[in-house]
């Protein structure tokens, strides 16, 4: 890479790094406002949306109707409040309806609803994501369109059956345009996930179905760009990302800490939460 | 209006399967998704003239249905073919949450529905699709009495803006209507002549309407004047037709190929006590009973949904009916 490509991609990488941060205030300030939201799930993967929707998907306010746009559909719609935050950034609505969070008679409930400008899919029931994006993604291939379908599963979710027949399908019908992406952080509101039920090992698992399968580390934003420009992984398979996260990563008393899959944060919580996304954001901009 | 043999017409399967041949000649977005029911739900011809039209899923409801609901929210008019006993059971959250409660005007098609799997038993009835799905809002639901019905609601299908929950049975149906007939989702049918006032009014629904039109026919001869509705599609339900039709009638009886729970009987019975019309009432259909084990004429003969027994439960309600107000 020539220096002014490392520069530029350091810049990109710098800016998203921001980004980031104030993603997991937003979040944390949605769920301490409301008293309500999974924090955990949220902050594990609001590193992938913001890599997704800031560099590698092409889905703004401005080409919602688009048909060959790129679509995103949040499976693990538990995590709403992280896919809030991102498209609040990108313009889709204000912070003030954001804010009507949980609310009376508000759009913004504690799953993903296509009441929302930008929200594709109702979700929140398990196990429905997967199945959606590949219908999506054969539609496309069908008409013969570039698109690409993007899908966030969480790991507990994998013990539904229906991921299992939704990946199956998208072998079966070569989907190379579906980027089904795991947020591996370990645990679900039990404890973790392995101890409620052993699924591993997933690698081989999702390889044996048909998909071509990477790993990332998907909290570091600079292994998720490098990792997405690589689709479709092999031609003719559906791509498979399992993304290894830290539920509750960025704030130091919630991470890989299963009491933080929907609690709220007190009011000092809070503002230690904030002070330590505060001093991240200082660390970054003397880096 | 009489029914001959010679009137018989085809199975309500086959004629939909026709239709939707002749539709998808013009409209290249009309896909069939299905869960290897291709046989029995008659498309095999579908499959082989329109093999790029046709997506294969394999027996996984849950994922049909999920993959449908994609493919339709990137406009595809999508028909998803499965036995009825099947699609609205395992899929039913798929048909509530990804369909009807994210408005995806999917064509939810439940073949072989209520006893039609008669002897291979209760694992292939469908005697709960009305009630669940009158449960979730937002997906019309509509059970055609014979060929006529069915050509033209498929074809009212193909461009319904909303989700639609069509059933069919497998056997060969009497042709019960003038084809040049207009008919509405939405909008119940009536068979026999009109009159001011009736003696008794059937609502019936589905295969069970040929039934209770014979049984009408067999009162009519006795001099008892009958109302016949083709109460097509459950929702949205035709109040006003039921209204008008009940208002001027001595009593009603309702059937269905469907648990007495939750099916067009109930739905009936709460419109009619919620508007002060008050008529000596029958619903018709399954009991909460193990299901008797037989073919589809026996399971109705045994629960009183065949023509004789509908015309025997006729006369006794107005009998009943005569008693109290004596």
């Amino acid at each position: 890479m020539s220096l002014d490509l490392q520069f530029l991609s350091h810049q990109i990488e710098y800016k998203l790094e921001r980004k980031s941060i104030e993603y997991r205030k937003s979040i944390i300030k949605l769920i301490y406002m409301s008293k309500a939201g999974h924090t955990g799930g949220s902050l594990s993967c609001v590193d992938i949306l913001n890599v997704l929707y800031n560099q590698v998907m092409n889905i703004t306010p401005n080409n919602v109707s688009a048909i060959d746009r790129d679509h995103y559909i949040h499976s693990k719609g538990h995590s709403v409040e992280a896919l809030y935050a991102v498209l609040m950034d990108l313009g889709f609505f204000s912070e003030d309806k954001m804010s009507t969070f949980e609310k009376y008679n508000s759009p913004f409930i504690g799953h993903p609803t296509r009441n929302v400008p930008g929200i594709e899919q109702n979700t929140g029931a398990l196990g429905h994501g997967l199945s959606f994006s590949v219908g999506m993604a054969l539609a496309a291939k069908m008409d013969r369109r570039n698109n690409k379908i993007f899908t966030i599963m969480g790991d507990g979710e994998l013990t539904e059956g229906s991921i299992w027949e939704a990946s199956a399908s998208a072998a079966h019908y070569h989907l190379d345009n579906l980027v089904a992406i795991i947020d591996r952080n370990n645990l679900q509101i039990t404890g973790k996930t392995e101890k409620v039920m052993n699924m591993e090992p997933l690698h081989e698992k999702f390889l044996a179905y048909g998909y071509a399968v990477r790993h990332v580390d998907g909290n570091d934003i600079g292994e998720l760009i490098s990792i997405f420009r690589e689709i479709p992984f092999e031609s003719g398979k559906p791509n498979l990302v399992i993304a290894h996260t830290i539920k509750g990563k960025g704030i130091s008393f919630m991470e890989d800490n299963v009491a933080w899959h929907h609690r709220v944060p007190t009011d000092s919580e809070f503002l230690t939460a904030m002070q330590e996304l505060e001093q991240a954001e200082l660390s970054l901009e003397c880096q | 209006m009489s029914i001959k043999n010679s009137s018989l017409g085809e199975t309500n399967l086959d004629v939909f399967a026709k239709t939707l041949m002749d539709l998808a000649d013009h409209d290249r977005n009309i896909l069939v998704t299905t869960s290897d029911s291709r046989g029995s739900g008659k498309i095999t011809p579908f499959a082989e003239k329109f093999p790029e039209q046709i997506v294969e899923i394999g027996i996984a409801e849950q994922n049909l249905v999920g993959i449908s609901a994609g493919l339709a929210a990137m406009g595809k008019k999508v028909f998803t073919v499965s036995p009825a006993c099947f699609l609205t059971a395992r899929a039913l959250e798929q048909i509530k949450n990804d369909v009807a409660y994210s408005d995806h005007p999917v064509k939810v098609i439940g073949i072989s529905a209520g006893v039609s799997y008669g002897a291979l038993g209760t694992t292939h009835h469908s005697l709960h699709d009305f009630a669940a799905l009158q449960a979730i809002n937002n997906i019309d639901i509509v059970a055609p009495a014979d060929n006529f019905e069915t050509r033209k609601i498929i074809q009212l299908a193909v461009n319904h803006p909303r989700p639609i929950y069509i059933r069919f049975g497998k056997k060969a149906m009497p042709n019960l209507h003038d084809p040049s007939k207009k008919i509405e989702i939405g909008k119940a049918i009536q068979l026999t002549p009109k009159h001011k006032n009736y003696d008794l009014t059937f609502v019936a629904i589905g295969e069970t309407v040929a039934e209770a039109f014979l049984a009408s026919q067999k009162l009519d001869k006795e001099g008892i004047k009958v109302c016949c509705l083709s109460l097509h599609t459950l929702r949205p339900f035709d109040e006003a037709a039921i209204q008008e039709v009940v208002s001027n009638s001595l009593a009603v009886i309702t059937v269905e190929e469907h648990s007495v729970n939750g099916g067009l009987g109930s739905r009936v019975a709460s419109f009619l006590m919620q508007n002060d019309i008050f008529r000596p009432m029958l619903i018709v259909g399954i009991p909460d009973d193990h299901t008797v084990n037989g073919n589809q004429g026996e399971i109705f003969r045994h629960y009183g949904i065949d023509q004789q027994s509908l015309y025997l439960s006729a006369l006794k309600l107005l009998h009943k009916g005569k008693r109290n107000d004596d």
